[in-house]
């Protein structure tokens, strides 16, 4: 009698582990996270007319015709040039300048070294757009208006808090043995930095990029303010252009949609870990 | 030549202390984030104090924040756009925080098969620019689009113009930003739980606890500077939306404003100028962000005191 107890809570502990109602749950929520991606990708392959009497089944004549006349049509290269430079470039000095002030503040110990460290801090807390209407001005001043240096400094000043912040953090973290042969050979600081910091971090310069990486390449915002000339548009900024350009093509949409959102999605699926990483490190971060 | 002692004491002083050198290293970051980002921020709070543009500013010290407040006009779109940023950000509070927190209680559940896929499928939403999500969702939500087909199938109810309607428009992209967003708290709730400790929960079991209770009265409570944490990002990213009002309903908040937020409102008096003159307020545009700035320092702060004050 006991036994079949035994059995009975056994099985009934299998079924616990099975987790039905959960899986159920997930697996409503993959389908609804997944399902208008589905859509995004398939409708771009469709005819014009196609979609309208199959919204949501799969082409039945595949086409590149929306993806090739996308692609004659318009600046398609020059805007994603525009882009992965903005990208490239920000994030470079984002890391050089960060990891810089990192070396320092985690070294620097004094009154002074604090206060600016909680001053960068503060930049964690409050968003840039706030900044924007000095900035736009600021701009102009300079003589940065439609140019793609506007969005480098933005986006630098935007990703150096975080950047002080992790990398600080890191640096102090790491153990001060690591340096003590140096000092003894009587290695100057730069050298330091270069030759051992700088290999050390490489892994809080990974997350601090994709950090980063992701809402300069997705940003809207200030493209769309300091950017007006047709050769500095970024791929977002020239998918605002659908609204009154292709309003009833909506397959041509759909592949313009889908050519800007891949990229990063693809560089998510190769290395998802990284990017959930780097996405909630800056947890702090609005 | 000194001894190997002085020596010692050399290098100690060389790098701990370290002194003044160290300036150099912080100081190229130090300017560019003064210049970019915390000069423009503060001097936009002056700025609310002024009419025009440089070259031609006046001081015209409160009225902006008078216009904006009290303008028939304009506090109407300001009220109007503050309230409507409450009812994005009560959904992104009650519907993506707390599916965040249900899929990483799931998603950490140690028995439970298939975590990692299920976890990756939840972020991909987070890594769509919100343009294309915003773009995507509109076409779906259109009428023509799928209409036809959602009758034939006998659903003919779900045909209705969403983003058309003032009394729905709101409520939809509120959701599309939920759908998009919802991985955030999920990820940093994972976090949060794999730190609790697992003899915590064990001996939680052995005490006989449902995992209600196990939630309720440990995993939640431990979780609790996770939960502020969110809040304030929450808080923070919702009072600064803009890009999926832009898409979906157009910088105006149309259907007759019933979108407009803080941003959308922000953006029409300060950048674009208001339909149809078109000739931007930077004053009124900077009382907005100075007014967002504030309200930002009084929400976070208490959040930040109630939630973070154990360490």
């Amino acid at each position: 009698m006991s036994t079949q107890k035994k059995e009975r809570k056994a099985t009934s502990l299998k079924v616990m582990n099975m987790h039905i109602p959960s899986h159920v749950l997930m697996v409503i929520w993959v389908f609804v996270a997944l399902f208008p991606v589905y859509l995004l990708i398939i409708n771009s392959f469709k005819g014009r007319m196609a979609i309208y009497s199959n919204p949501f089944g799969l082409p039945t004549e595949w086409t590149l015709d929306n993806y090739i006349s996308v692609i004659q049509g318009g600046n398609f290269f020059q805007y994603f040039f525009n882009s992965i430079t903005v990208v490239v470039v920000s994030l470079f000095v984002i890391l050089l300048l960060g990891s810089l002030a990192g070396y320092g503040l985690a070294h620097w110990r004094g009154k002074l070294s604090k206060g600016i460290y909680f001053f960068f801090i503060l930049g964690m807390m409050l968003p840039i757009k706030i900044a924007t209407i000095r900035l736009l001005e600021l701009m102009k001043i300079f003589d940065l208006f439609n140019t793609l240096w506007s969005l480098f400094f933005v986006y630098i000043a935007m990703g150096l808090p975080t950047a002080v912040f992790i990398l600080t953090e890191f640096i102090h973290g790491l153990p001060r043995d690591l340096y003590e042969a140096a000092y003894i050979d009587g290695a100057p600081r730069s050298k330091i930095y270069y030759s051992i910091v700088l290999p050390l971090i490489k892994p809080a310069l990974a997350t601090v990029g994709i950090y980063n990486l992701v809402p300069i390449w997705n940003d809207l915002w200030f493209p769309l303010i300091f950017i007006t000339r047709e050769d500095k548009k970024t791929v977002l900024l020239a998918v605002t252009r659908l609204q009154g350009q292709y309003s009833t093509d909506w397959p041509r949409v759909f592949a313009l949609l889908t050519l800007s959102a891949l990229p990063v999605i693809l560089l998510y699926l190769s290395m998802s870990k990284q990017f959930v990483a780097g996405l909630t490190a800056g947890a702090v971060k609005g | 030549m000194q001894t190997t002692a002085q020596h010692k004491l050399k290098r100690q002083s060389r790098l701990d202390p370290g002194g003044r050198y160290w300036i150099w290293y912080v100081l190229p970051a130090l300017i560019m984030y003064c210049l970019f980002m915390a000069y423009p921020m503060l001097d936009s709070v002056r700025l609310s104090l002024y009419e025009g543009t440089t070259g031609a500013r006046t001081f015209v010290g409160f009225s902006n924040y008078v216009r904006l407040f009290t303008d028939p006009e304009v506090s109407a779109r300001f009220w109007g756009a503050f309230k409507n940023t409450w009812v994005f950000f009560a959904y992104h509070m009650m519907v993506q925080n707390v599916l965040g927190m249900l899929f990483a209680v799931i998603l950490t559940n140690r028995t439970m098969v298939g975590r990692q896929f299920y976890q990756s499928v939840i972020f991909i939403p987070c890594t769509i620019a919100v343009m294309v999500t915003g773009y995507l969702f509109k076409l779906v939500l259109n009428p023509q689009f799928a209409g036809p087909t959602l009758r034939s199938m006998g659903l003919g109810a779900l045909v209705r113009p969403w983003l058309g309607q003032e009394q729905t428009a709101l409520h939809v992209i509120s959701l599309v930003s939920v759908w998009q967003w919802v991985g955030i708290p999920t990820m940093m709730f994972v976090a949060g739980l794999q730190g609790i400790s697992e003899d915590l929960l064990e001996a939680a079991d052995i005490a006989g606890a449902n995992s209600w209770q196990t939630f309720w009265y440990i995993k939640y409570p431990l979780l609790l500077p996770v939960v502020g944490m969110i809040a304030i990002l929450t808080f923070v990213s919702n009072f600064n939306a803009f890009d999926i009002i832009y898409a979906m309903a157009t910088p105006d908040g149309a259907p007759n404003y019933s979108t407009d937020l803080i941003g959308s409102l922000f953006y029409r008096y300060g950048v674009a100028g208001k339909h149809p003159i078109g000739i931007p307020e930077p004053g009124v545009g900077a009382s907005i962000s100075t007014a967002v700035f504030f309200m930002l320092l009084l929400g976070v702060v208490p959040t930040l005191r109630a939630t973070q004050g154990k360490e």
